[in-house]
């Protein structure tokens, strides 16, 4: 198990690193540079601070020096369009981001499980039928039609519930609900889908051979295996909730990490870019490692260490 | 009166494609002790049949149209309603599938998946559940069950599983064990051990058993009875003894001719021509006339259904003149 975690570790540091390559050269094929403006700045103080930033070095230079100063002084460097180290920004604006996707995530699971499981139930019902198409809707429409919708008929009727802004708790709400419903949706659809793969296996035959009553079946002996595609999914698509996004972000004024990466793009701001970059594939990293232990917990046959005949 | 009696017990599937009568009318009983079985090829109805006895059949499509089923003289099985057949199955009415490899839960402990019925049904606590359980581990011959109880089904072979799908069907004592084909999935020198096993397992408890398989060499070692069945149909019924001996209709016939064990050596081996008749159309006559090449097949009924007759005491067969001949 610990050799399993270990091996991966090292698997997800050959990932980040090309993951680092790829964003490098991306940012440096971008036009311009950080201090490209409509501003006339003399060429002298475009030179200074290229110095500082360290971008005046050779192209392999800064490739090598990036990855180094994290090692040696663990430092990200300084966003060239804010100024301050990208550390810190992510310590300030990831907080939030974290708070809006686990509760955005904890919607989607209280939804979304409970739908599929019924619906998988009710194979064919009006039940079904009718989850599915909501499902469906849930999947199709997207975040910035569904956000403004809340703000429009929730937010304004309802006492204690901001259009918009980030302050008391109750401001959670909606961003996380418009974060959720996508995801609830799929999860409800992927929870259906590996129910009634379970509910069909010879085994649950057997269980109702035993006179094992009907909720029982669902509960003990069905929803271990049907929940396995959905926790697949959940492991990288809660990386992508806790990470910020940057459309929710926008229509509620949440102060989270999405904003920065569309906003380090737009500034040409490299090192801030590479900095959520490398955070946000880091977080899918030990998701989808946290999703595989879990399925190796709830599925003894891919149960790591056990010898398999 | 026996312990189980089936009587006309016609089971429908209503599909898109039509309705097709799997079940079309079996009669069967079973006495306290007794092994019948329930022999065909593919699709002729056998294990529906048994499926329907406890509920298993997802409804709809299936539909039990007709027919009663009843249990220790009082409980009629397919009109009792779901509440009470609970209580039945898996308590008084144990059941083995074909497929030890599927038929237990991966996901699941053996321990727990053996102890379910004496939770449920005895309302035993766990612990004395777990002592049960590894006897009766012990009994099916599982060796060091203490051990291998906390293991999960895909850590044990395939004959392991049927032992223990056998020691948990059995383990609340029933007093009638159904076994659906339950050494299909297995090797031949698996096959022995658990036909020994299980008529084993039925002295030392008084079980009933009945036994869906579509291996007449199975039926010749362990059964009492013998049902043939043929589109929905039992055709042929009689003790085991005289089955092989005098068998009747032509599809028993055919059947016993087709046991490779039989042949000539070196001479091509006899198969049934063609295949089961689709009974989601109405057969009109003699459900095997096409089939039918020991028999005269045009003397054969062709408008009407035979009757279910008893020719020799305790020898019933279905009264087709082409497939007697």
């Amino acid at each position: 198990m610990l050799r399993f975690i270990i091996n991966r570790l090292l698997q997800g540091l050959l990932v980040l690193f090309a993951l680092y390559t790829i964003t490098f050269f991306l940012a440096k094929a971008m036009p311009g540079e950080p201090f490209t403006t409509e501003k006339n700045i003399s060429e002298e103080a475009k030179a200074y601070q290229r110095a500082i930033y360290g971008l005046d070095k050779s192209l392999f230079e800064q490739y090598l020096r990036y990855p180094i100063n994290i090692l040696t002084k663990g430092s990200f460097a300084l966003s060239t369009s804010k100024g301050r180290p990208v550390e810190d920004i992510i310590a300030q604006s990831f907080p939030n981001s974290l708070i809006l996707g686990l509760s955005a995530l904890g919607i989607a699971i209280c939804i979304g499980v409970p739908l599929g499981v019924i619906s998988a139930i009710r194979k064919n019902s009006w039940v079904d039928w009718g989850a599915m198409s909501i499902a469906m809707i849930g999947i199709c429409v997207p975040a910035f039609t569904v956000g403004p919708l809340l703000q429009i008929y929730i937010a304004s009727h309802l006492p204690g519930l901001k259009v918009a802004g980030w302050g008391s708790p109750a401001d959670i709400i909606l961003p996380a609900l418009t974060l959720g419903l996508t995801t609830a949706a799929y999860l409800a659809r992927l929870t259906r889908g590996g129910m009634l793969e379970i509910l069909s296996q010879d085994f649950i035959r057997t269980a109702k051979a035993k006179g094992v009553p009907s909720n029982k079946l669902i509960t003990k002996h069905a929803l271990r295996g049907g929940l396995l595609p959905a926790i697949a999914f959940i492991g990288p698509s809660f990386a992508a909730l806790i990470s910020g996004s940057f459309i929710v972000e926008t229509i509620f004024q949440v102060p989270g990490m999405g904003q920065h990466f569309v906003n380090a793009v737009i500034a040409r701001d490299e090192f801030l870019l590479l900095g959520v970059a490398l955070f946000f594939g880091f977080l899918i990293v030990i998701m989808n490692l946290a999703a595989d232990i879990l399925t190796g917990i709830m599925d003894p046959r891919v149960r790591l260490g056990s010898n398999q005949k | 009166m026996s312990l189980l009696e089936v009587n006309n017990l016609k089971t429908y599937f209503h599909t898109r494609n039509g309705i097709v009568r799997a079940v079309d009318g079996v009669s069967f009983s079973v006495d306290k002790g007794k092994t019948i079985g329930i022999v065909g090829e593919s699709g002729s109805g056998k294990s529906v049949s048994c499926y329907s006895l406890l509920g298993l059949l997802p409804m709809p499509p299936a539909k039990i149209e007709e027919g009663e089923a009843i249990f220790d003289r009082s409980t009629d099985l397919l009109s009792c309603g779901e509440k009470v057949l609970r209580t039945i199955r898996g308590k008084r009415i144990g059941m083995i599938f074909q497929d030890p490899m599927t038929s237990l839960n991966p996901y699941m402990r053996i321990a727990d998946q053996i102890i379910e019925p004496l939770c449920l049904h005895m309302k035993m606590d766990k612990e004395k559940a777990l002592k049960k359980a590894i006897h009766s581990l012990d009994e099916v011959g599982i060796p060091e069950p203490d051990n291998r109880i906390n293991m999960y089904p895909h850590e044990f072979s395939g004959g392991m599983r049927q032992r223990v799908m056998i020691a948990m069907a059995l383990i609340t004592n029933p007093e009638i064990l159904i076994a659906d084909e339950p050494t299909t999935a297995l090797d031949v020198t698996i096959q022995k051990q658990i036909l020994d096993l299980i008529q084993t397992r039925q002295k030392e408890l008084g079980t009933a058993v009945i036994f869906i398989t579509h291996d007449l060499a199975v039926i010749s070692e362990i059964c009492e009875e013998v049902n043939i069945m043929y589109a929905g149909r039992i055709v042929e019924k009689t003790d085991t003894k005289s089955l092989f001996r005098t068998p009747k209709h032509a599809y028993t016939r055919s059947l016993l001719k087709s046991i490779p064990a039989n042949q000539v050596k070196g001479e091509k081996l006899y198969t049934i021509p063609g295949l089961p008749p689709d009974t989601s159309q109405i057969i009109r006559g003699c459900a095997f006339r096409e089939r039918n090449q020991i028999g005269d097949q045009n003397q054969c009924l062709t408008n009407s259904r035979p009757e279910f007759k008893e020719v020799e005491p305790g020898h019933w067969v279905q009264n087709c003149p082409g497939c007697l001949s």
